[in-house]
């Protein structure tokens, strides 16, 4: 019967085919959640961390790349929420650039190395006027 | 807190003030401490024989020291002087019947990556042409002391790409002060701008500004016919259309008497549009079409990129790729079938 054959062929051929795309999606979707770099590059564009998530290793000098494509300056201040409302409050004036807060001028790049020595979920923010509310803002999770 | 560095090394008198419309028309602005206010401000934008004229006046509230502007422009102006005495409060009568110098000097040294294409001083405003794409024009900006905010990078590239021409204007608060203009006084500009199509800036009214700011404008159009518009007021989109109707032979020769508006044509259509929107709602330009062809540009309303440029991630590509198989197998699939199923000729005997 080759109708019949054809039918057969027919639903085996769909089967295979939704089998075959659902693999597909199961496996991106299951991806694995990035793992600790010690190497990060973040990208500044509009006012806006890329990525917006790192994830970062204890105990390991961690290498950061911040690149700063707008033509205005920016911030890089990492840390636990107490450093970040020091900054939102600004008591301190000035002091010298730390590993774990940049300035990145306009169009520049700064590199900075931070061992963290403990797992914690910390955030980046550019605290310049306006920058923290616009969504400048990112989060670091630090893991064993 | 570096941050505070570069606002100390300014100047605490150079405040930011970004801004502007089209036609200078209105503006955002930032100032110290929130202290200065760009108040709701007329801009005049006329177009006849392939020349726009921008009309349009600052007007600040409160504040000292030094505040600057930027305002994107169409095209490269062949002048940039002084308005009309009476051009804006004449329209404004029509449709709404009663009821620094060592800075412009300082600037001229720094271009940056910008190319300073024309400087002109009108009464306390220090205004100059700039040519460069969004980042050429914000690092010009802020190395001659202005404070861009947060959202200028995409918003001076919103421009840049379609028009890389800017104006940026000093406005001297102290210095209109000694020239005896009042707080609120209007400095009332004239830019002249060959152009093919005209369009009116909009989105820049919303720069720096937070996402609750209110923007208040009002937008006068003088066409030779009645224009289309894109987007079209329809009031939900932040935009109302108070007026629109052939122009008064009072009002054309009104303005046409003022200075430097000796172009006003004998007949044309006036057209007024109020803004009144939520910052982030101003995502938009408004585009004109004067030809009577009832064709407004969507690149120049800012409503689609000249060049279309799609960015794809690296899954929307394995997405695409998957896509694509699955496509091609369904067909390999369905023409065996066909092979298989199709009609047997019988051959009898």
């Amino acid at each position: 019967m080759p109708r019949n054959r054809a039918r057969l062929l027919l639903g085996a051929g769909l089967i295979a085919i939704v089998v075959a795309a659902g693999a597909a999606a199961v496996a991106l979707a299951a991806r694995p959640g990035p793992a600790p770099e010690t190497a990060i590059t973040i990208e500044i564009k509009y006012s806006h961390f890329n990525p917006s998530a790192i994830t970062v290793p204890v105990g390991v000098p961690v290498t950061i790349t911040l690149v700063n494509d707008d033509p205005i300056d920016h911030e890089w201040i990492i840390g636990d929420d107490t450093v970040q409302q020091k900054h939102r409050t600004g008591t301190e004036l000035l002091h010298p650039v730390r590993p774990t807060e940049q300035v990145i001028p306009a169009l520049s790049t700064r590199v900075t190395t931070i061992t963290f020595d403990h797992p914690a979920v910390w955030k980046y923010i550019c605290h310049l006027p306006g920058h923290e509310a616009y969504g400048m803002v990112g989060v670091a999770s630090i893991v064993r | 807190m570096p941050r505070r560095l570069p606002a100390a090394l300014l100047g605490a008198s150079m405040a930011l003030l970004l801004v502007a419309g089209p036609a200078l028309a209105c503006g955002g602005l930032i100032g110290p401490n929130g202290a200065v206010n760009l108040l709701r401000t007329t801009t005049f934008a006329g177009y006849h024989d392939g020349v726009e004229h921008y009309v349009t006046a600052f007007q600040f509230q409160g504040g000292g020291g030094a505040f600057g502007s930027i305002t994107p422009l169409p095209g490269v102006p062949s002048s940039v002087e002084k308005g009309g005495d009476w051009t804006l409060q004449r329209l404004i009568r029509e449709t709404d019947p009663p009821a620094p110098r060592a800075l412009f000097d300082a600037l001229a040294a720094q271009s940056a990556g910008a190319e300073v294409i024309m400087q002109v001083q009108i009464d306390a405003l220090d205004i100059t042409v700039l040519k460069g794409g969004g980042a050429d024009v914000g690092q010009w900006a802020s190395k001659n002391g202005f404070r861009l905010p947060p959202d200028a990078p995409e918003v001076l590239d919103f421009y840049a790409k379609r028009s890389p021409i800017f104006l940026a204007a000093v406005f001297d608060a102290d210095a209109a002060k000694e020239r005896g203009q009042a707080i609120g006084d209007g400095t009332p500009v004239h830019i002249t701008i060959p152009t093919p199509n005209p369009w009116v800036p909009i989105r820049i009214l919303g720069l720096g500004k937070a996402a609750d700011a209110r923007v208040d404008a009002d937008v006068y159009l003088l066409t030779d016919n009645q224009p289309a518009l894109l987007p079209t007021p329809t009031g939900s989109n932040g935009m109302t259309l108070d007026n629109s109707q052939q122009a008064s032979q009072s009002l054309l020769d009104d303005l046409r008497s003022d200075r430097g508006m000796g172009w006003i044509p004998s007949s044309g259509w006036l057209t007024k549009i109020a803004i009144d929107a939520d910052a982030p709602q101003l995502s938009y330009d408004l585009a004109v079409d004067a030809s009577g062809q009832g064709v407004p540009s969507w690149v120049q309303a800012g409503l689609t990129v000249p060049v279309q440029v799609q960015i794809v991630d690296q899954t929307t590509t394995i997405r695409a790729l998957l896509a694509a198989i699955l496509a091609i197998g369904v067909l390999i699939l369905v023409l065996q079938l066909g092979r298989i199923a199709g009609p047997r000729v019988a051959t009898q005997a």
